[in-house]
């Protein structure tokens, strides 16, 4: 479950002078099913808006996507989604937080709480279910961030730039136990990120975005086994690699 | 340290009270010399100790709430869903916001003698000054809090299957809007307290707060003027306190340092 294929996606804004600047051009590829997939690309590129089209958050001006054969026109529970910092609802405490998906299909409280539960206890928080966003640290937000996508069961997981906000310990810590959350889970996921070492550390495949308009430069196979270190040369060479290409569009 | 903090805070608040009344009384005493011009601190406990043994205070202290109530419970029956629409629907501000905004300049005291010809010398009609003095600011706080969701919210919402507006306005601007909703209750009961008094003062109904300031004042008994005005402070302050212990115990739990 989870392969999603991109048909030839443009995306096109009409500016206030009436103008058209083209944010995605002709974007076409094929992500298989349990693959990792991470977005890199200079600032302006469009990864956010190819992301939130795959979400169905936004609608393109040409081309489709589909996800398991089902086209994407709108939000669905097919796709779930990690946003940056900041998107949990202050309002809830983490469990209900994770729950607010289970809530909107009517499920009851108990069966959903027991529920959310399970996923407090995958992404490692256990005994922080009543606690309030404010309470958490940035680590532990993006955990519960993650725990409540994951909650929703979606085929397909998105995540634009989950870890930016977090310290270097903390994102390192982060991309390890997101590689495991993904083992066991076996969920598709396209992550969005400004780090090309994360990319490298995390990614089976790396697409590579230009800009002006946002287009696929590149798609980079990343061959070294997992676990991955980060000292190792191969994994060194591919960081080089994708770094090379990214400054070269600048 | 806490504690001690609190401990601080009200030895100085019973000082600066009693500083208060000493220069009040001292004032009044030494400098007026005149009880009909500044009754002085005693004067107003004795007024007050003969009020109390009238009784007739709690009926003015009822006919007041129930002004206030229909008044406040008129404003957020229709100030809220106004609000809520012109904050989360774009066609509704664009057709509403004129209105509100030639609407909200005039004081609602200006509306005393249409109040009394539509409604009569009934507390309807004082409830309707309070409503008008009150709607406002709820109107404009709910769509404040409702056109600033993040909408990173709104995003979430959409992705876990939060779709139709409806089920976003009560699952996601509801609460996120919370903060500015709760403060524009706090301003309009303040209002409303204040217009409660000007519409009382015409006549309305024989009891209220206000309405006794005003047959004080006729009886030249400017100790008991003194003592429903402080009255109203003690009251509005009351109900003030009341407000805040709750909204930051309950409503506004989650967003501690806010409420203050």
């Amino acid at each position: 479950m989870g392969a999603v294929s991109i048909h030839h996606v443009s995306k096109r804004f009409k500016m206030d002078d009436g103008s058209e600047f083209t944010a995605l051009s002709d974007i076409s590829f094929e992500i298989a099913e349990d693959e990792f997939v991470s977005f890199v690309g200079p600032s302006g590129c469009g990864k956010t808006t190819l992301l939130r089209i795959i979400a169905g958050l936004d609608c393109a001006t040409e081309g489709k996507v589909f996800v398991d054969n089902t086209e994407i026109v709108k939000p669905g529970p097919l796709v779930g989604m990690v946003f940056q910092e900041y998107s949990l609802f202050p309002w809830l405490n983490a469990l209900d937080n994770i729950a607010f998906g289970q809530k909107m299909k009517g499920i009851s409280k108990e069966k959903r709480h027991s529920d959310a539960m399970k996923y407090v206890e995958l992404v490692g928080l256990a005994g922080f279910e009543r606690s309030y966003p404010y309470e958490l640290s940035g680590g532990m937000r993006q955990r519960v961030a993650i725990a409540r996508a994951l909650a929703n069961n979606p085929d397909l997981l998105i995540m634009d730039e989950p870890f930016g906000a977090l310290d270097a310990q903390t994102r390192n810590m982060m991309q390890r136990e997101l590689l495991d959350i993904w083992e066991k889970q076996k969920k598709t996921i396209l992550f969005v990120t400004h780090s090309v070492d994360e990319a490298v550390y995390l990614s089976d495949r790396i697409v590579v975005l230009a800009h002006a308009p946002g287009r696929i430069s590149d798609i980079v196979q990343v061959t070294v086994p997992r676990p991955r270190d980060r000292t190792d040369p191969e994994f060194a060479s591919f960081r080089k690699h994708v770094l090379t290409m990214i400054e070269s569009m600048a | 340290m806490v504690q001690a903090d609190t401990k601080r805070r009200l030895g100085y608040a019973l000082l600066s009270l009693f500083m208060a009344v000493a220069i009040w009384e001292f004032v009044a005493v030494a400098v007026v010399q005149n009880k009909y011009l500044l009754p002085s601190f005693t004067d107003v406990f004795a007024a007050f100790l003969s009020i109390l043994s009238l009784g007739q205070i709690y009926r003015d202290l009822w006919t007041s709430l129930i002004h206030f109530g229909i008044g406040m419970s008129l404003s957020l029956l229709i100030g809220l869903p106004l609000g809520v629409c012109m904050g989360w629907f774009w066609r509704a501000n664009y057709l509403l916001n004129p209105i509100v905004e030639i609407l909200r300049p005039i004081p609602p005291l200006a509306l005393i003698p249409f109040a009394i010809v539509w409604l009569g010398l009934t507390s309807f009609s004082a409830g309707f000054v309070v409503f008008v003095g009150a709607v406002f600011p709820i109107i404009i706080n709910t769509y404040a809090g409702f056109s600033t969701v993040p909408k990173v919210f709104v995003d979430v919402g959409k992705v876990l299957g939060c779709t139709s507006d409806l089920r976003q306005i009560r699952y996601i601007a509801f609460p996120a809007a919370m903060p500015h909703l709760v403060s524009g209750f706090r301003v309009a009961c303040g209002t409303a307290w204040m217009c409660l008094v000007g519409a009382e003062m015409f006549g309305v109904s024989r009891f209220g707060l206000g309405q006794k300031i005003w047959w004080y004042y006729n009886l030249h008994q400017m100790d008991k003027v003194m003592v429903y005005i402080l009255i109203l402070g003690f009251v509005g302050l009351a109900f003030d306190t009341l407000c805040r212990w709750y909204i930051s115990k309950k409503l506004l739990k989650w967003k501690v340092g806010e409420v203050s």
